[in-house]
């Protein structure tokens, strides 16, 4: 079937199987890498996309189901090749090792400080404990989001 | 020239400053390509059919079904491929050729046009076995009637200091003795013995293992891989295929986590002869997360019997240890993990006599590898446990017991003999540092809730990398025309920080800015330097000595064009800031640019070339053991390892008693690393490394059916920690004392971060509950199992505070 997707602002129609997921559709029928997988089952996270502005699990979403959505990935909170701050703040405090993880918490966290750019270290911990990464410990993923709220304050 | 130069007296430009990693930018922007991201035009999909026993022999394949599936290319069994793998003794099959070892283990290979088709047909073929006997256990497999797994282990290819026992199970065995253990165990005022248990367990890296090998027609192979060492998977597929070093060429990507796992050889081998089965056409196999569990090597898990002697002031007089690695199905790495955790069979300590066994045993479950800490982990584990046992026996504090008998520089002599070199770390400080920074000493603030204790534990480590005498590591400092540089090496930055850290010793040397130093990201084995592997903690140390050298190479160079146009001798000059100046007279400079691609006069002549500079590490004065003696083969003391990173860890813990939960609610870290090359990499590798020990010693096992079926194939049956698991509060502490012959005095890292952590939190549950842990993981029901047996009266406690904590409350 046919489904129509914006991804980043552009808009893409695809032709999809009932089985396929968004996942692999935003990997091998649009080309966006940056979308990694470490389960296939919804336990790692590190699939995490923004649609319609929520994360969810892309590997648990049925591309049928998102026909119509917006989807956002990582390369959407760039403006115009620039970093956004959230991006630049995992990189000055250490938050990223392998980067394999990197885009699903940089988007978890674009979502959080959006609707709450007054959170404490214990709402960061609640919005990230879904995902996984397996090299940082953590501490410094939180650092980053917590020092990038700033710019979230209008 | 001295390319070692000096190493104390220098103030830095760039070395030890907090310089975010230079690969930072393409991984947040999504960009960054790892193996997992590339498809090659008309690429085939593999997929493995696994065994469904975990030890039996291969009666009948029958894959007519799977052959018929359309888009199916080739279907290939373990007979078509007759090699045998290993990097220290060469008894794996590239797939089961006649016996199948573990429940998983890959037995036929389908190759298709598309993944579908491959799984589809792989669900088609047939194989029939004959069960034998499956042992689990790495102490039932060392029984005389324990069934075995390799019969024809003493046929097999073995690496030099390797001794696998042929008619056992042991893969390996190791023994030395310094002084007189019997006479001194006699001596001793106090003689324990214990016997500690750690399982095997999972990397979870999250980029699961994946595979791209093309072999073409001419005979050359191209292998794309999610591998952290690809000059090691180079050379052993050169050697156990039997084609020459240059016919086979390794693409390395950004690698999405490896600790160990993805060390060695693993899938490239069976992947490169599946494309030439297929045609020559390029071949991709991606592992899911289940058959990443079934399939990748693991670590090894440990039994461990330690017996200690001491006197009534706590100095160790005489240590006895055994330890059982358990191997899995195949040798691999774990030869190599009992061999390191033999030599350092004491843990940090200076025990004038040693008797040490210690060996790796197969058993029918999926093979094990190294897993940073590299068998540290799981000694460690039984040494600190014991030594907080000793001290609890005598009354002393645990802090002080450990200072006692701590290995000091200059005069600590190693379980090999070996005196331990001036300049190395001290423990002491790193032990003194740790306590200090969760005020040891200072008994814990009472919990909130009545029915949780709490208390402070403490541990100390030792480890250096474990590798042959002659693992080299290579550099290439190539000038570009506009006075950058490119800087190729052989080793694998899978987070780690080693690139940027190489980056800056270059800008450090050459007097550059660090954004004009490029060290190559992605890595080919025909462009790249040579290094052995990225294992051990080895990078900074051996890698950062090899750029260093050819930073001095490329300088020297340098300093040579421009002594020609300036007319003094080279020794006068100095490079910095971009320009080569006249000592004493630095207005009377050329630029860099001018001079690194040779130096042109105004009428056009031109004095000398491209500067390039080259630099190699090779360990000094290391030995092979003898694997009985643990001496060098000519009786000398043995000396392993290049460097040796010492550190504490300490914590402070809530356990409650109702659940047996455990909280961190401090963790602090200190290590001598001689120098920091960049604290803020520093720093994420003593977070990463203190969570993940910290989930190891908590959470993780793999759990294994009575028939070897592993029972938690997933990421929620096998649980890693999350943000949520981790410490309250976790302190950093880096101690430089410089080694001379490290890159400005730096030492190895990345692994040392996670050894003492299990055995400081059981430590710590000591301290709170008087219950003693001898068992990994420290899970709710286990740390539960162990009070109820122990000290009952506890829980009849905690629940009695929470009864009358809930009546106050109304
Ligand atoms: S790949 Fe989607 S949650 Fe792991
Ligand atoms: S940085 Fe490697 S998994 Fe998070």
């Amino acid at each position: 079937m046919k489904i129509t997707l914006t991804v980043n602002g552009k808009k893409y129609e695809v032709d999809v199987k009932p089985n396929e997921t968004l996942l692999d559709v935003l990997r091998d029928k649009i080309g966006i890498k940056s979308v990694k997988a470490g389960c296939w089952r919804g336990e790692c996270g590190i699939c995490t996309v923004l649609l319609d502005g929520k994360p969810v699990k892309s590997c648990l979403v049925l591309a049928a189901e998102a026909d119509g959505s917006e989807i956002v990935t990582v390369e959407g909170l760039m403006k115009d090749g620039r970093l956004a701050p959230l991006q630049k703040a995992f990189i000055e405090h250490g938050a990223i090792q392998c980067g394999f993880c990197t885009s699903a918490f940089v988007l978890t966290a674009h979502w959080l400080l959006s609707r709450n750019p007054n959170v404490t270290r214990e709402e960061v911990i609640e919005a990230i404990n879904g995902l996984i990464c397996r090299c940082t410990g953590y501490e410094q993923i939180i650092e980053a989001i917590l020092a990038a709220a700033k710019y979230y304050k209008k | 020239m001295d390319f070692y130069g000096e190493v104390v007296s220098l103030t830095f430009k760039v070395v030890g400053k907090s310089i975010p990693r230079i690969d930072g930018l393409i991984k947040a922007s999504g960009e960054a390509q790892y193996a997992f991201d590339l498809e090659i035009p008309g690429m085939l999909w593999a997929k493995l059919v696994r065994s469904t026993i975990a030890h039996g022999i291969i009666k009948k394949i029958d894959y007519s079904e799977a052959l018929k599936v359309k888009g199916v290319v080739a279907v290939v069994t373990g007979k078509d491929l007759p090699y045998k793998l290993g990097i220290y003794v060469g008894d794996r099959d590239v797939l089961a050729v006649d016996r199948v070892l573990w429940y998983g283990q890959p037995v036929v290979a389908v190759v298709a046009d598309s993944l579908e088709a491959a799984e589809e047909a792989a669900e088609k073929v047939v194989v029939e076995y004959e069960p034998l006997p499956a042992v689990l256990d790495p102490e039932e497999a060392l029984k005389p009637d324990a069934p075995l797994l390799h019969p024809k282990l003493g046929e097999y290819r073995r690496a030099p200091g390797f001794n696998p026992i042929p008619g056992t199970n042991i893969a390996s065995k190791y023994e030395l003795k310094k002084g007189d253990p019997e006479k001194a165990f006699k001596e001793a005022d106090v003689v324990i013995e214990n016997k500690f248990k750690a399982p095997m367990v999972s990397h979870v890296y999250l980029e699961t293992m994946n595979v791209i090998a093309w072999y073409h027609r001419d005979g050359t192979i191209e292998i794309w891989s999610s591998a952290q060492s690809p000059f090691a998977v180079r050379y052993l597929m050169s050697a156990s295929l039997g084609i020459p070093l240059h016919k086979i060429i390794i693409h390395r990507p950004f690698i999405g986590g490896g600790f160990g796992g993805k060390a060695g050889l693993n899938l490239e081998p069976l992947v490169a002869l599946l494309s030439k089965h297929a045609g020559y056409r390029p071949v991709r196999l991606l592992l899911s997360r289940e058959e990443n569990f079934y399939i990748a090597p693991v670590r090894t898990g440990i039994i461990a019997y330690i017996k200690t002697g001491a006197r009534k002031d706590g100095r160790i007089i005489a240590h006895d240890s055994t330890y059982i690695f358990d191997s899995g199905g195949y040798a691999d790495y774990a030869v190599n993990v009992a061999r390191a955790a033999w030599y350092k069979c004491t843990g940090p300590y200076d025990i004038p006599n040693v008797h040490c066994i210690s060996m790796a045993v197969y058993t029918n479950k999926v093979y094990a590898t190294a897993f940073r800490g590299f068998g540290h982990m799981e000694f460690h584990w039984a040494v600190e446990r014991q030594l907080d046992i000793l001290a609890h026996e005598l009354g002393i504090d645990p802090l002080e017991i450990r200072l006692k008998n701590a290995l000091l520089p200059g005069k600590g002599v190693l379980p090999t003999g070996e005196k331990l070199r001036e300049d190395a770390g001290r423990l002491d400080q790193c032990l003194i540092e740790a306590a200090k920074a969760i005020d040891w000493g200072k008994p814990p603030e009472k919990p909130k809730e009545p029915w949780k204790v709490r208390g402070k534990g403490i541990a100390a480590l030792y480890k250096g990398p474990a590798e042959p005498p002659n693992a080299a590591a290579s550099a290439i400092v190539k000038f570009n025309e506009d006075g950058s540089v490119d800087v190729l090496v052989g080793t694998t930055d899978y987070g780690q920080g080693t690139i940027t850290s190489l980056a800056q010793i270059v800008a450090e040397e050459l007097g550059l800015p660090i954004e004009k130093v490029h060290v190559r990201f992605y890595l080919d084995t025909d462009a790249n330097a040579y290094t052995w592997q990225t294992v051990g903690s080895r990078s900074t140390f051996q890698d950062g000595n090899a750029v260093l050298m050819a930073a001095r190479d490329a300088k020297r160079k340098i300093l040579e064009i421009a002594s020609q146009v300036l007319h003094v001798r080279p020794e006068n000059l100095e490079l910095r800031d971009e320009k080569v100046c006249v000592k004493g007279e630095p207005w009377e400079c050329v630029s860099l640019q001018e001079v690194v691609f040779g130096y042109t006069y105004p009428n056009g002549h031109t004095v000398g070339g491209p500067v390039i500079g080259v630099g190699y590490h090779m360990p000094e004065r290391r030995t092979y053991l003898d694997p009985t003696t643990g001496r060098a083969p000519d009786g000398s003391p043995g000396a392993p390892t290049i460097f040796i990173t010492f550190g504490a860890q300490a914590v402070e813990i809530e356990l409650d008693l109702l659940t047996g939960k455990v909280e961190i609610l401090r963790y602090a870290g200190a290590f001598d690393i001689g120098k920091a090359i960049n604290p803020l990499l520093v720093k994420g590798q003593i977070y990463g490394g203190a969570v993940m020990a910290m989930s190891l010693g908590l959470f993780e096992e793999l759990k294994y059916g009575k028939d070897g079926r592993l029972l938690n194939p997933n990421l929620t049956d096998y649980k890693v920690a999350r943000a949520g698991d981790i410490p309250k509060k976790m302190i950093p502490i880096i101690i430089e004392n410089p080694q001379a012959d490290g890159p400005y005095g730096a030492r190895g890292l990345a692994e040392n971060v996670m050894i003492a952590l299990p055995a400081a939190i059981a430590n710590a549950i000591y301290n709170a509950t008087g219950v003693n842990i001898y068992e990994m993981p420290m899970t709710p029901e286990n740390i539960l199992k162990a009070i109820k047996e122990q000290k009952p009266e506890l829980i009849e406690k905690a629940k009695k505070a929470l009864m009358e904590y809930l009546e106050k409350k109304g």
